[in-house]
């Protein structure tokens, strides 16, 4: 539909260009600040200088990241709890979605209430700490991952898939041809999932990697700590522990601008690893978003 | 029975997320009952003595009670009312622009924020909002010439940091859905429209606008529903003894007496926990009751 605009028209177009122009700006401006930030000099960062782009630009921040031993522990361990937590967890989305999206599953209105009943009602963090607790996973890389294994939402953004993609005269076909549900669910309709489960493995991914919650009611052993507990360590530490008396000020200065930098390192190399994929798997998690919206 | 017998294959597969549900979401909802007794660990649940509703008239007459109910819904309701028209205006000029670069460029870097972790976000608040260093001290400091500016020590606009952070990183992500409803329109609608005269600014106020009311309201109720349950993580990271006042929200609360005390005290916790849960059950019942009675959509 090409039509040439009319004055007002224009008018809109140019405003509404503005407004995109100023939301760009907002959501991307305090993203480039600290990107620049951990690129810069430490005294510079105190002094606070940085507007823009790098000030003097050094990788001192960087440097203190990857000499952090907390930091790369939390890394190793934060993959562990990716790798095996999404496995679980995309694993057990799909054992729960499809019964639930077969219309002949014995019991399926009351298993789908039971399922969705949890995200409107719950017994709370302190029963809940108490049933991991008697299960013995305090302290344990399980405990990461089995209490918030299942998703409800994703369940529901599967069963839709399933519900909506897979035809029913496909398993009419296969049991005339005596395929079993088992052979039905591994042969026909995992082969068919693709999408889906590109995209459940992307939102659990981001979600353990993001997970502090568990770790901090579940875990108190240091050698367990995920990435982003160690992080919170860091980062809402306010000021370093310092002898000023030994120190001049130029030196506290300093102290103070790595501490800072340090920050803004851990701030840009923590989050690069979930960036850094999205824009590949941008299409499958808008579509993701929309699949689970569909009502019913 | 037959059907079910002959369906055990299908039950083969559900036994496993099913036994995780009922183990980590339906055993602790029979747990709660420990809200209605003086729960010890050594005695077990049913052992400990029942005592009615004791923890929650303690609660109700508590000082806290008072503050840490109001900061919760006052977060909340704030972020619900803020968080309502930026994705509907970012979708309407998203689908509005007509440069497909600008449009791409637009949805990703809006999307980005949303992911985030709440620990890095804190930081990134934290760091922003630093005495004498931060970047938005540092603006604010310029424009009204005040000296020893500390936000996160001012208790008055605790809530405001929290909201409004909220706001720039869930924007991008909420507008998806409202981006996707606006694509799906039906374009005869807009072929008519200019035929009969309508400028952009028209169509938009009775064509698109409209298409994405219901959607609104469907994420109004399902947000009305989590109304008590928002934002413990960020909250607790966010909170320090300065800005307590206007901070401590009912789950951080819940936390803070039952697993962050060395006191063995759950039985106390667990009933403020229980009926922030039963405050939330009956507020998504009723905005869902009144949402239906409108002739609006409703969820069941």
């Amino acid at each position: 539909m090409v039509t040439t605009l009319s004055r007002k028209d224009r008018l809109f177009t140019a405003f509404n260009a503005f407004v995109g122009i100023c939301i760009l700006v907002l959501v991307a401006y305090p993203l480039i600040f600290i990107l620049s930030a951990s690129f810069s000099n430490p005294s510079e960062v105190a002094a606070g200088h940085v507007r823009l782009w790098p000030v003097k630009p050094s990788l001192m921040g960087y440097r203190a990241v990857f000499e952090h031993q907390n930091v790369m522990k939390g890394f190793m361990n934060s993959g562990i709890y990716l790798v095996l937590g999404t496995l679980c967890s995309v694993t057990a989305t799909l054992f729960a979605a499809y019964p639930l999206s077969r219309k002949d599953f014995p019991g399926r209105k009351f298993f789908t209430f039971l399922f969705t009943f949890t995200m409107i009602f719950s017994g709370g963090i302190i029963p809940t700490y108490l049933v991991v607790r008697s299960f013995g996973l305090v302290d344990t890389r399980a405990a990461m991952i089995l209490p918030t294994m299942v998703g409800v939402w994703n369940v529901i953004v599967a069963r839709t898939y399933f519900s909506t993609t897979i035809p029913g005269d496909l398993l009419d076909a296969s049991r005339i041809d005596g395929a079993s549900d088992f052979l039905f669910f591994f042969k026909i309709v995992l082969p068919l999932s693709g999408p889906i489960v590109a995209v459940l493995g992307l939102f659990y991914a981001v979600e353990y990697w993001n997970s502090f919650f568990n770790a901090l009611l579940y875990l108190n052993e240091p050698d367990l700590f995920p990435l982003q507990l160690v992080l919170r360590n860091i980062l809402l530490s306010s000021e370093i522990q310092q002898n000023e008396l030994i120190m001049n000020v130029e030196e506290i200065a300093m102290r103070q601008g790595l501490h800072d930098l340090l920050k803004y390192a851990l701030i840009v190399v923590s989050s690069v690893p979930v960036l850094a994929i999205y824009p590949f798997v941008q299409k499958h998690f808008v579509k993701g978003v929309m699949v689970g919206s569909l009502k019913g | 029975m037959q059907q079910i017998r002959r369906a055990w294959q299908l039950y083969a597969l559900f036994a496993i997320p099913l036994l995780i549900i009922i183990l980590f979401r339906y055993l602790p909802m029979y747990g709660a009952q420990i809200a209605f007794r003086d729960y010890r660990v050594a005695k077990g649940i049913l052992a400990s003595p029942w005592v009615g509703g004791k923890h929650f008239l303690k609660f109700f007459r508590s000082n806290a009670f008072g503050r840490v109910v109001g900061n919760t819904f006052g977060i909340s309701l704030y972020a619900l009312i803020a968080s309502i028209p930026f994705p509907i205006i970012l979708a309407l000029c998203v689908n509005s622009t007509r440069r497909k670069g600008f449009r791409k460029t637009l949805q990703m870097v809006t999307y980005a924020p949303y992911f985030i972790s709440t620990v890095v976000m804190a930081g990134i608040i934290l760091q922003l909002l630093a005495p004498r260093t931060g970047l938005i001290t540092q603006a604010i400091v310029g424009i009204t010439g005040e000296t020893n500016l500390n936000i996160m020590a001012d208790s008055s606009v605790f809530k405001s940091v929290y909201v409004w952070s909220e706001v720039w990183q869930k924007t991008g992500f909420n507008s998806i859905i409202y981006i996707a409803i606006l694509s799906s329109v039906d374009p005869s609608l807009h072929e008519a429209a200019v035929v009969d005269g309508a400028s952009l600014l028209q169509r938009i106020r009775h064509i698109d606008f409209p298409a994405l009311i219901p959607t609104a309201v469907i994420l109004l109720i399902l947000n009305c529903g989590q109304i008590l349950n928002i934002g413990f993580e960020k909250v607790l990271l966010l909170q320090n003894s300065l800005n307590l006042q206007s901070s401590e929200i009912i789950s951080t609360y819940v936390y803070k007496i039952g697993l962050a005390s060395s006191a063995l005290n759950f039985s106390y916790p667990s009933a403020i926990g229980l009926f922030s849960s039963a405050v939330g059950l009956v507020m998504i019942a009723l905005v869902n009751w009144v949402a239906s009675r409108l002739g609006e959509e409703s969820l069941w």
